[in-house]
């Protein structure tokens, strides 16, 4: 109870996540329609009894498309995230452990594609591999990767000066023991805070990229792509593009307040401090 | 410091000539031409277009047509606009790219930073909240959806401001804040966690021993040490900008590169692509040194250890 009191943030933000994610995996059973269904009598309507949200240029249900849209949406972002966080942090532990020549040798490496402009580097993936989910999770880990590696590598340079393993290793402890049992659990609280920043920046890179076109085809529906079908029509149909941009914008925002309220329970050298 | 500039950009050459390389392979890699999805064209003709552009050459010898252009700084024809070259096209929209960019990363350090001050000023006020909230709400709002949301209250409801194309003063001001957004909020909590980490150092309690107002204290003092991390940021900012004016120069109808880049990457127009690529690169790898730069010349500490 006094967990609820003192920490409201991750209360709130938490609990509209897991809304979100409820939606998202019940979207078949959830969905008054099917995301596909067109039905050309009812085509461009507001909000209303039959279609809560209102319907698309062909007839879609506005409310069901949402929905499946979370599913898109956060499944490529949580996807995403998970794995650019478990790639990055290998790479950027076992860096910061090894030092040296070949920690300088992983970093330049890391220097040269965080040099590079993202979405650039989204965009050239993405046509190369195909749209569609797959090429959109490769493209965007790919690029996020290099974050959560200079993140952890910073963590793990300052954590191995540590007498515990100083002590492990003249007990014999090998190094992969000590990195595995010693180093990474110590950066669980870094860790997290970095995934859960992480899904936010997956989710609206796949937003933009199927805005502009390059991401989630049609019939899919994404957030993002919804909100490049309603954007032609913002003038008179205000909702087609309403709806997919609130509910992006409500979850990036649960997201980041959640994000912020661990870093603060979680990271021991970020503090809010007041004057 | 003159051999610090000049090992800094010989650094870039690398970068660039992999960044070169990267694009090069990954447009080749994608099965189809430039020219496979125009109306099949008799095959004489495919074999004259074929040679004329060395497309029937092995990927290896285009590769050596193309760096030997490259060094000469000719980037080419493009496949699509026939007749134009990419070193014409992108003199004529790199400067509105430009323009947008520059007006963007003035608003959003001016304000950010400014916004970031406020809110350490007064930690915990309702001043203090009220702008992290909205710094919060910034970095959640992908470009588009600020981008309508402007357009559909600035333009079309209150007709202040024009919702697209790029004629005037005017037309720069929806789209230069739909860009600084992100990274005006972003700065905005860099700067006061920087801020307010700075203020609780000794110094500046000597400093309000001393006698100086609150102002001097957080302006003059306090600032200038915390300013560190936002310069740190204004690197990957560029990027951030470049890669944001994409997304607003479609919103916008801006005529600037961006629009270029993503067309071009749909029509397989190699040389368009390649040459913006580039352009954008050694734009990123230019502000990186400047930024290195101003971080020796504000902080005398990473003098001695840049000169080692």
């Amino acid at each position: 109870m006094r967990f609820i009191q003192s920490h409201p943030n991750i209360i709130i933000s938490g609990g509209f996540i897991l809304i979100v994610c409820f939606a998202a995996l019940t979207a078949p059973w959830l969905a008054p329609y099917p995301f596909d269904q067109q039905d050309t009598h009812s085509i461009l309507q507001g909000p209303g009894a039959q279609h809560w949200m209102g319907t698309d240029r062909l007839g879609r249900d506005l409310f069901s498309r949402l929905l499946y849209g979370a599913r898109m949406s956060m499944a490529v972002g949580i996807f995403t995230a998970l794995f650019a966080v478990l790639f990055g942090t290998i790479y950027g532990a076992v860096s910061g452990y090894m030092g040296g020549r070949a920690d300088n040798i992983l970093m330049r490496i890391v220097d040269l594609v965080y040099s590079l402009p993202d979405l650039l580097l989204i965009i050239l993936i993405t046509v190369t591999i195909g749209r569609g989910v797959l090429g959109i999770f490769l493209a965007l880990s790919l690029v996020s990767w290099v974050t959560v590696a200079r993140i952890i590598r910073g963590e793990v340079l300052k954590l191995r000066e540590f007498s515990y393993v100083e002590a492990a290793r003249a007990v014999g402890a090998p190094h992969h023991r000590i990195l595995f049992f010693h180093i990474l659990p110590n950066t669980l609280g870094v860790l997290i805070v970095t995934l859960t920043f992480r899904i936010p920046a997956a989710i609206l890179a796949e937003s933009t990229l199927s805005f502009i076109g390059l991401g989630i085809a049609p019939p899919f529906a994404s957030w993002g792509s919804m909100a490049n079908e309603g954007w032609s029509a913002m003038k008179f149909y205000p909702h087609l593009i309403l709806f997919p941009s609130l509910v992006l914008f409500l979850t990036m925002v649960a997201f980041n307040v959640l994000g912020d309220a661990l870093r603060d329970a979680l990271d021991p050298e970020h503090r809010q401090r007041s004057a | 410091m003159i051999g610090y500039i000049l090992r800094r950009l010989g650094w870039g050459i690398p970068v660039l000539w992999l960044v070169a390389t990267a694009t090069f392979v990954l447009m080749h890699i994608v099965p189809g031409g430039p020219f496979d999805q125009e109306k099949s064209l008799p095959p004489e003709i495919r074999a004259n277009v074929d040679a004329k552009y060395h497309l029937d050459r092995p990927v290896l010898t285009q590769y050596y047509f193309y760096l030997g252009d490259l060094l000469r700084g000719d980037l080419g024809p493009s496949y699509k606009y026939l007749g134009r070259n990419v070193n014409d096209m992108i003199r004529e929209t790199f400067p509105v790219s430009m323009q947008l960019g520059l007006w963007a990363v003035l608003i959003s350090v001016v304000l950010g930073i400014g916004a970031g001050v406020v809110a350490a000023a007064r930690p915990l006020s309702w001043m203090d909240h009220t702008g992290m909230f909205l710094a919060t709400a910034g970095i959640s709002l992908p470009s588009f959806v600020i981008g309508t949301f402007l357009i559909l209250i600035f333009s079309y409801r209150l007709h202040l401001f024009p919702a697209a194309l790029w004629e005037g003063w005017r037309y720069t001001v929806l789209p230069a804040v739909t860009l600084a957004l992100l990274p005006m909020a972003y700065i905005a909590r860099l700067t006061r966690s920087s801020l307010l980490e700075v203020l609780h150092k000794d110094f500046i309690r000597t400093v309000r021993a001393k006698g100086f107002g609150e102002r001097q204290v957080l302006l003059k003092h306090a600032l200038k040490n915390s300013i560190t991390p936002v310069v740190s940021f204004l690197g990957p900012l560029t990027a951030t900008l470049v890669t944001g004016s994409f997304v607003v120069e479609f919103i916008f109808s801006v005529p600037g590169m961006g629009r270029y880049f993503i067309t071009a990457v749909t029509n397989r127009d190699y040389p368009l692509i390649m040459g913006v690529t580039l352009v954008y690169a050694v734009l990123i790898v230019v502000a990186n040194i400047l930024v290195d730069l101003v971080y020796i010349w504000l902080d005398p500490r990473m003098r001695i250890k840049n000169d080692s």
